[in-house]
Parts: structure tokens; C-alpha cells; sequence
């Protein structure tokens, strides 16, 4: 598994190092197997006992992914529950990269790291959760087909109890989240760029 | 916290106003986006107070805003090209990118992935038109598709054209009351826009803000005239019948074309002008407006009367009557504003007007009033035009669509 670290002070330099046990997130083929398993079309997971007949139990506003030609990359949105119980993303998948990961940013030992996300994304009962450069995010390990501004692309998200949420993020041009690696540093070996 | 003495209400009546404290507590319990909605749609009477910063214009309709929409204090206009390559479905993913960019903006809530959310509080009626230039037609493979007058103008003696100010593929018209919410927009527009695009040009005007002077009033221009007395009323079947596109390609329906020139003054030479050598110029007084035969500026110009030694009082050249147009529907409706590019070594400057005309037919309307003034208008001899633009501006869109779509999709 793999553990990209941040440098701090304002550098968006990114150093990718070998961390075998830092990882707790699903293998993202397990992530796609499930969302396979959901009925197309939906816009949301299914309903739970707890959510208002007309509210989908899951969503995401504002979903983007930052445009790339290939490699890695990084979708972002805000998730809403609309229940009264706790929902947790566990996976996620889009046709555009075979291997997608739950990540989160955490600083450790002043430096801030990316690393997947033990337990996925936990969405408060009626609460939000802001997945945004800088913090959580989808984050896509080997973009296969270049991301344009203005694509339209699919994502699935695996919820905890195996329903999906499906959604479309629109591909946007964005300086931050310098979540774009060059190809062959998401695999085991360090590289920086800055 | 948005400042709570400048009103909506305040701003239609002409100025600013003072608000009851009392008034204050309601107003901040608004949210902006739902104040700005509601009170975009309701008569000025009725309307609910509302801070100058926090009022919207409506972005979604049959037409886009911008045009018939209460002239904003700041303007920009940005003039891009489209890169190489850049064919129909690209324009088309650009142009959802910048009507999402636009739709939430104007309604003070950040862009997309904006980099700056603070600044998009405010939109201070913000709005974000756009127009396609000859070159996006050809680009998109619609040639057939672009109304004829939508070109380049023909040549006119006066002109003295710069390459720098000439022609663009795409239109950002952006105008806000607030000079930051404007930067704001443009950055977070042209941002979206450079993956498909390049810049031509950046022009930057001005006009006095609604809560410096009463809105609907004629403003005085850097010539010191009174520039736009005789304009279309927004609102009035004149109006509609000039401005608004009716027949034609159907995509257009509901659109409009807009002519922008930019046009110099030549204010060291103006100056060495006396005061009735200006008014024998235009035609009307400086002070008032009104036409040298009448008082007030709304007074019609009477071009028949003669002076004693039996000359036209209204010059055969003055600007008023060569620019005269009788039938109100032919008219065009200008939405000027001012430009001031700052001074010489020697202290002279660089200003003028963005001449923004907007018209249902450029050909019919705009190129033969262009055609008398360069032949003959006293007013020459001050001013230069040194850009000329064309475009096509495109119909509005609703919810869930987004601008460019009748031709695009």
C-alpha cells in the first residue's frame, strides 16, 4: 500500500514512500464489483428505513474532478446524508481508472501526508461531508483516458451496507490539489515534483 | 456583514438610502441567494430591503442579463480566441463550464472549485453575458449557422483600427457594481475558459455607480456630453422590436447582436474647444442635454428651425442629426461605458468609450447610423474609433441548460 506525503510550508512538492501498513482502505476492486452490483440510473443509495420517503438517503452536491491527461487524479464534492444514521463510503469506482482509493490528508510529524482512509468516509446523520482539495478526497491512482474540462464522468460510490451512490463529476481545471503524479509514481517507488 | 444602508429600493429611487435600524435585523436574517431571487423578480415597490452588495440579477430566462439590465458601475469585456483545434463539442463543454460558473456567481454563491468562495458573497448584480464572434461559428463547423451581419463591420473612413482592440471568437461581458466581485468573477470565468481559449483582449470601462447617481438618468460621458438620451427604454415594445431578435435563425430567437467599439478621445484637442463650439458639435447642451432648438433632454430636436441668418440652428453636421433615426424600432441601444487607461509621460490621456450596441440586426441598424457619422459629424475631429468587435449573443437558458445551446447542443 502506499502513503504519498506532502511537504509542508506552502510546497506543493509530493513524495510518494513505501508504507506497508499504513492502509486501511478497500481494495478498489472490491469498490467496483459492488457498484456493479446496484441498479444503474440510481442517483443515490438506496433507502434506508430511517430516510424521508422523497429524499435519496445519500448525495453528493457539486461533484468535480480535477482534469488531467493521464495518471493520477482526484475527485471532490460534498456528501449529505439525508438520514438520521451514520452512512460510510467504503469504496469507489469510475470507468476512467481501474484502481480509485478513499483518501484523507492528516499531518504527521508537521508534515502533511495522503494516505487512504482506515474505515472510508463517515457522513454524520444528517450532516455533510466535504470531500476538498486539501482533504478528504476520491483519489484516482491510474487515469487511463485524459480527463478534459467540461467531462462528464461517472463515479460509483460503495456504502458499508453494499448499496452504491452513482453520481457524475464534471472535470474541472484546478491548481491545487496537486494530486496529478506523474505515471508510475502511484506504484512503490518515491517521487517528488514541485 | 453586508452594509445594510445601501437598499435595492434605495438604489431604484435614486441614490442611497438610509434604512431603519429596525429594518436591519430582517435583512440580515436573509440569505443572499434567496433575497437576490426573490427581489430580481418583484417590482421595485414591493421589494423586500436588501443591501446594495447582496442584489442579484436573475441569471436564468429567455434572454441573457446584461443587456437590458440596469447599466452596472464596472465592465469588463474580454475578447478570446479559440485554440487551435477547438471544434464544436469542446466549445460546447466550455460554455456548460462557464453558464455553471456564471449561474452561480451572479447569484452570490463561489464557483465551482472556487479558489476565493469570500469573494463570491457579494455579487452586487453581478452579471456574465456571452457572445460568439465570427471565428466560433467557423470553429464549430456552423458557418451556415451565423446570421450574416454577424462579421466583421465594413471598413469606415474614420476609422483608424488597431489589431489589438479587432475582432475575438467569444465574448466575456461581465458587470457588477463592486470592482472586486468583478475581479472575482472574471478570474474564476477566464480560468474555465483558457483550456480552449486565449485572450485578444481585456477592455475595462466604467460608468457612475446607481448609488452615486440616480439609475435611468443619461450620464455625462469624458467629453463632457450627455451620452444616450435618445435609447430604448428595457421594458418597452420599442425596445424589444430593436434590440431583440424575433425572426431569423431560430437559434438566435430571443438573443440580440452586439457591436463593441472602442472608441478614443481626443481630449487635448476637445479642450482647446469652447463651450459653443461643443454644443454646435453635438447639438445639445452640455449642461442640460437638451437640443439646441429645445430645454430639457427629453425635448425632440426640432431640425427644421433656422437661426435668423437662416442657417439649420442644429447643425446639418451635428452629431444628434446624423445619428437621428426615426422609427424607434430601428434604433440601436447603447450600454456605454467609459475608459481611462491612464496618462502619458506628458500627462495626456489615454480614454474613451466602450461603445457597446446592441441590436437586433447589425446591418439594418447599426452599420447605416455608423455609415452617416463617418461621412460626415462634426464630432469626428475628437473621436477615433481603434476597435470594432462583432457578436452574436446568444439566447438565455434555464435552469439546467446553459448558454449556447440552441446552437451548440
Amino acid at each position: 500500500m502506499t502513503v504519498h506525503r506532502l511537504l509542508p510550508a506552502g510546497l506543493l512538492a509530493v513524495v510518494v514512500a513505501v508504507s506497508a501498513g499504513a492502509c486501511g482502505a478497500q481494495p478498489s476492486e472490491s469498490g467496483g464489483a459492488g457498484a456493479k452490483a446496484t441498479a444503474p440510473g440510481a442517483a443515490s443509495a438506496p433507502a434506508s428505513p430511517s430516510a424521508p420517503a422523497d429524499a435519496p438517503p445519500l448525495t453528493i452536491t457539486d461533484p468535480w474532478v480535477k482534469t488531467t491527461r493521464k495518471g493520477m487524479t482526484a475527485a471532490f464534492g460534498t456528501l449529505v446524508n439525508n438520514t438520521d444514521v451514520a452512512m460510510t463510503v467504503v469504496s469507489g469506482s469510475t470507468p476512467l481508472s481501474p484502481k480509485v482509493e478513499l483518501h484523507e490528508v492528516v499531518d504527521s510529524g508537521g508534515k502533511m501526508i495522503m494516505r487512504p482512509k482506515e474505515g472510508g468516509f463517515v457522513v454524520p446523520a444528517r450532516g455533510t461531508h466535504p470531500l476538498q482539495p486539501g482533504g478528504d478526497h476520491i483519489m484516482l491512482m491510474g487515469v487511463t483516458k485524459e480527463v478534459k474540462p467540461g467531462a462528464q464522468v461517472a463515479f460509483t460510490l460503495t456504502l458499508q451496507g453494499g448499496e452504491s451512490l452513482e453520481f457524475t463529476a464534471v472535470g474541472k481545471d484546478f491548481a491545487g490539489g496537486r494530486e496529478d503524479y506523474r505515471p508510475g509514481t502511484d506504484g512503490h517507488t518515491g517521487a517528488g515534483h514541485g | 456583514m453586508p452594509d445594510p444602508r445601501f437598499t435595492r429600493r434605495g438604489l431604484l429611487a435614486g441614490g442611497a438610502a438610509t434604512v431603519a435600524g429596525a429594518l436591519s435585523a430582517r435583512i440580515s436574517e436573509r440569505s443572499p441567494s434567496t433575497g437576490g431571487t426573490a427581489l430580481a423578480a418583484t417590482p421595485p415597490d414591493t421589494t423586500p430591503q436588501t443591501p446594495a452588495g447582496s442584489a442579484t440579477e436573475p441569471f436564468h430566462g429567455v434572454r441573457q442579463a446584461g443587456v437590458a439590465t440596469l447599466p452596472q458601475a464596472h465592465a469588463v469585456f474580454v475578447g478570446l480566441d479559440l485554440l487551435p483545434g477547438t471544434g464544436r463539442e469542446a466549445i460546447g463543454r466550455m460554455m456548460r463550464l462557464l453558464t455553471d460558473d456564471a449561474r452561480r456567481l451572479t447569484q452570490g454563491r463561489p464557483a465551482l472549485a472556487d479558489t476565493e468562495p469570500e469573494l463570491a458573497v457579494l455579487p452586487a448584480r453581478l452579471t456574465v453575458t456571452f457572445g460568439f464572434g465570427p471565428g466560433l461559428f467557423a470553429a464549430a463547423g456552423l458557418g451556415e449557422r451565423r446570421p450574416a451581419s454577424v462579421a466583421p463591420l465594413p471598413r469606415f473612413t474614420i476609422d483608424r483600427l488597431e489589431e489589438r482592440w479587432t475582432g475575438a471568437d467569444l465574448l466575456l461581458q461581465i458587470c457588477a457594481d463592486d470592482g472586486v466581485t468583478l475581479a472575482h468573477a472574471l478570474r474564476m470565468t477566464v480560468k474555465d475558459a483558457r483550456a480552449f481559449a486565449r485572450v485578444r483582449w481585456t477592455q475595462r470601462g466604467f460608468r457612475r455607480s446607481p448609488v452615486t447617481q440616480a439609475p435611468g438618468l443619461t450620464q455625462h460621458n469624458l467629453l463632457g456630453q450627455l451620452d444616450g438620451t435618445v435609447n430604448p427604454r428595457p421594458g418597452t415594445p420599442d425596445f424589444d422590436r430593436a434590440v431583440w431578435v424575433n425572426d431569423g435563425p431560430e437559434w438566435l430567437r430571443g438573443g440580440t447582436t452586439l457591436v463593441l467599439r472602442r472608441i478614443r478621445a481626443e481630449l487635448e484637442t476637445w479642450d482647446a474647444a469652447d463651450r459653443t463650439a461643443k454644443e454646435f458639435t453635438v447639438g445639445r447642451r452640455l449642461d442640460t442635454g437638451a437640443p439646441l432648438t429645445g430645454r430639457f433632454e427629453h425635448d425632440e430636436p426640432d431640425f427644421d428651425r433656422l437661426t435668423p441668418a437662416g442657417l439649420p440652428v442644429i447643425s446639418e453636421y451635428a452629431h444628434i442629426r446624423r445619428a437621428h433615426v426615426k422609427d424607434p424600432g430601428m434604433r440601436i441601444f447603447r450600454r456605454v461605458y467609459n475608459y481611462d487607461e491612464g496618462l502619458t509621460a506628458r500627462g495626456h490621456s489615454d480614454c474613451g468609450l466602450l461603445f457597446a450596441s446592441y441590436q437586433a440586426d447589425v446591418t439594418r441598424q447599426f452599420v447605416p447610423i455608423q455609415r452617416r457619422l463617418a461621412e460626415a459629424d462634426l464630432l469626428n475631429e475628437w473621436t477615433t474609433p481603434i476597435g470594432s468587435a462583432v457578436f452574436a449573443v446568444p439566447p438565455g437558458c434555464a435552469e439546467g441548460g446553459w448558454i449556447g445551446e440552441t446552437l451548440l447542443s
